[in-house]
């Protein structure tokens, strides 16, 4: 067997297997890949177009760069709660009430901090582990009741909702205050020029690095690998993007902390769903359920896992909006904000139905989600036609997912 | 009826000893009084009609149910096989009939599952070199280990359910129906896959309804009927004997046209 190996890679061995290779094969797989069903991040790409045409069209404000800050600003908040949506999605679990629960965190760091006088990292804290605690109880509901994520979380949001109104009394409103780092972190702090480069650049030279690193191993293990061309291709056109963005951003404000927190938030969410074992897991719960179990893993552990992460996510991106908004209300969390949240993870490439999806969606779907958004707004459009607006461009999102998926089953695909 | 007393035809040490299991589902007894023993190097049989309670059986064996009653036996041990994971740990490897894989993840990860190289920095190069190194061995037709489950035939998921069952090196395989989904030249190939672990001092328990499979394999054949043991048997007993021991009559399809066929070759004789 040994001499045959050496003949060819080992997982080169089957003739009936096209392999791509090269660009002609790197156009090819992509060409087949989006017709049977795996459209990856093409709807995104080609929403953001649609939405960017229009808008521009409409109201040409909308690229100007200090209004694409401002959108970026806006997206980190609902980008964190919709990271942890892509959690429970992926085990085929919804929750609704991350609306509320990001509305009771931004409370209670309004009256920790501001009524209460705690010092501003433990009220953020004590949201976050109030996030941890709903989620323990989902995640809990799910696996000791065998209550259903969908009815447990609906009747969270209307708890949580509840408990926001209560511990914010018949004032209503806290107003942060303007000088503190909080409300700065939220409105005004935008990364310097030199770190936004150097971090535009970052991404491409490890995907180069890590890319030559995982062609040689895979060559001393004797399996085949895409090639040095591809690779160094993916992260030019990579660079070349987050360079342009990044210079074009830097004409307005810049590049906002606020923004690369939720984005380091997705690459460690990213790194863990695909390269350990508790992201495996994640997918194969989601996946197949019961062969999880009989594989050994689990499935109760993860099940609380994704709840608590999801449910805590949902209290820091309250944070973040309270931040943003330099004040903790009884609006907060409130209207489409649960909505926006699912819809992004779902425009994204987040499959509904479990098993699929990552965490980059969170953060491409937040931009399609806040872009239509940003953009009904200054076209000056009511919130009614705003919500009509979203609540289409999610059916058309679930839409295009269920189609996709049919698309996959029927040509073998996941 | 030259039905073998379990004990009898002892290969080596006993792996699994089972004494009086008994599964209750409400009112319904799916096993009574169950007396199983599996040792090294053996490969059991375990025929019987639909509901006789082979999978009832195998499902106690895999950690999925816990009997009503009776003990189990692990290389000498009495243990309690609560969990899967348990059971794995101890090196009872199942290949169930269904719901065995991820459609959503591809092979490596599928052979790989609640057992990844490298917890928290997942090492795919080695998995995938030992993923075809297993595949290999089986001399598994599979085109590519990158492909989700969903993209293969059932032959093929089939095989790597089975490669999946070898991963951690058990002591005990037990197969449920592993040839029902396959071609003329995998199911060979399973059969030989078998005659393989047995000579490397596993224990094989193989549920079939293929009697054929059965014999060409089997060292002893353990008849389940309606929930209880109904003989031991071996390869050397007819065809006859074990459908009437499955079915519980003498008189039925393969008793008749075997009675048929002496009776013509009774009749060219005379001619």
């Amino acid at each position: 067997m040994t001499h045959e190996s050496r003949s060819a890679a080992l997982d080169r061995a089957d003739v009936r297997v096209r392999h791509d290779e090269g660009f002609a094969g790197m156009a090819r797989g992509f060409i087949d890949r989006i017709r049977t069903g795996d459209l990856g991040m093409l709807p995104v790409v080609v929403g953001l177009i649609l939405i960017a045409t229009v808008f521009t069209s409409l109201n040409p404000v909308f690229v100007a760069p200090n209004n694409l800050v401002n959108l970026l600003f806006d997206a980190a908040a609902v980008g964190c709660i919709s990271l942890g949506i892509v959690c429970v999605l992926l085990l085929g679990q919804i929750d609704l009430s991350v609306g509320s629960m990001s509305g009771l965190a931004s409370a209670l760091v309004g009256v920790l901090w501001v009524n209460m006088g705690t010092p501003l990292p433990l009220a953020v804290l004590g949201a976050l582990a109030t996030g941890a605690v709903v989620g323990f109880i989902y995640g809990t509901f799910l696996n000791r009741f065998g209550m259903p994520s969908f009815v447990s979380t609906l009747a969270g949001l209307l708890a949580l909702l509840g408990l926001q109104l209560y511990i914010l009394g018949p004032t209503g409103s806290i107003n942060l205050p303007y000088s503190s780092p909080l409300v700065r972190f939220g409105q005004i702090l935008v990364m310097p020029d030199w770190l936004s480069y150097v971090l535009a650049i970052v991404p491409g030279v490890v995907m180069v690095v890590l890319g030559l690193r995982t062609i040689r191993t895979r060559a001393a293990a004797n399996l085949s690998s895409p090639g040095i061309s591809v690779l160094l291709f993916k992260a030019g056109v990579l660079t070349a993007a987050l360079l342009i963005a990044v210079v074009y951003l830097n004409q307005g404000r810049g590049i906002p902390y606020m923004f690369g927190l939720f984005v380091v938030l997705v690459v460690v969410m990213n790194y863990a769903l695909t390269r350990t074992k508790w992201g495996r897991s994640m997918f194969a719960v989601g996946g197949n359920t019961e062969a999880a179990r009989r594989a050994g893993i689990n499935v109760n552990r993860i099940r609380l896992s994704a709840f608590v992460l999801c449910s805590t996510l949902a209290a820091l991106g309250g944070v973040l909006s309270a931040s943003r908004l330099a004040s903790a209300s009884q609006q907060a969390g409130t209207g489409d904000v649960n909505l926006n949240a699912i819809a992004a993870a779902v425009i994204g490439g987040t499959s509904l139905f479990g098993g699929r999806g990552s965490a980059w969606s969170a953060l491409l779907g937040i931009l399609v989600i806040q872009s239509i958004s940003n953009g009904l707004t200054l076209l000056n459009l009511s919130s009614s036609l705003r919500y009509m607006i979203t609540g289409a461009v999610l059916a058309i999102a679930v839409i295009v997912d269920s189609l996709a998926r049919q698309s996959r089953a029927s040509h073998g695909r996941a | 009826m030259s039905a073998v007393s379990p004990g009898n035809m002892t290969r080596g040490e006993p792996i699994l000893r089972l004494r009086g299991i008994s599964k209750q589902f409400g009112a319904v007894s799916a096993l009574a009084d169950i007396d199983l023993d599996i040792h090294a190097g053996e490969v059991v049989a375990l025929v019987g009609d639909n509901g006789a309670g082979k999978s009832t059986l195998v499902k106690v064996l895999a950690g999925v149910h816990q009997p009503t009653s009776g003990t189990v036996e692990f290389m000498g041990r009495e243990v309690t096989l609560d969990t899967p994971a348990k059971a794995l740990e101890l090196g009872i490897a199942t290949v169930f009939q269904d719901l065995a894989l991820c459609e959503n993840l591809d092979v490596v990860a599928n052979l790989f599952l609640g057992h990844e190289v490298a917890p928290w920095h997942l090492d795919e190069v080695a998995m995938e070199v030992r993923a075809w190194t297993l595949l290999n061995e089986l001399s598994a037709r599979i085109p590519s280990v990158r492909q989700p489950i969903a993209s293969l035939s059932g032959g093929q998921r089939q095989t790597v359910a089975i490669a999946r069952s070898l991963l951690l090196d058990p002591k005990i395989i037990m197969l449920d129906e592993p040839t029902a989904a396959l071609g003329v030249a995998q199911t060979a190939e399973v059969l030989n896959l078998i005659e393989r672990l047995r000579d490397r001092g596993h224990g094989v328990i193989l549920i079939s309804h293929n009697m054929e499979d059965v014999r060409a394999v089997a060292d002893r054949i353990v008849v389940l009927r309606l929930g209880r043991n109904n003989g031991v048997f071996t390869t050397e007993n007819s065809n006859e004997e074990l459908v009437a021991a499955i079915t519980g009559a003498t008189e039925n399809a393969v008793s008749r046209r075997r009675a048929r066929k002496s009776e013509q070759i009774g009749v060219e004789h005379d001619a």
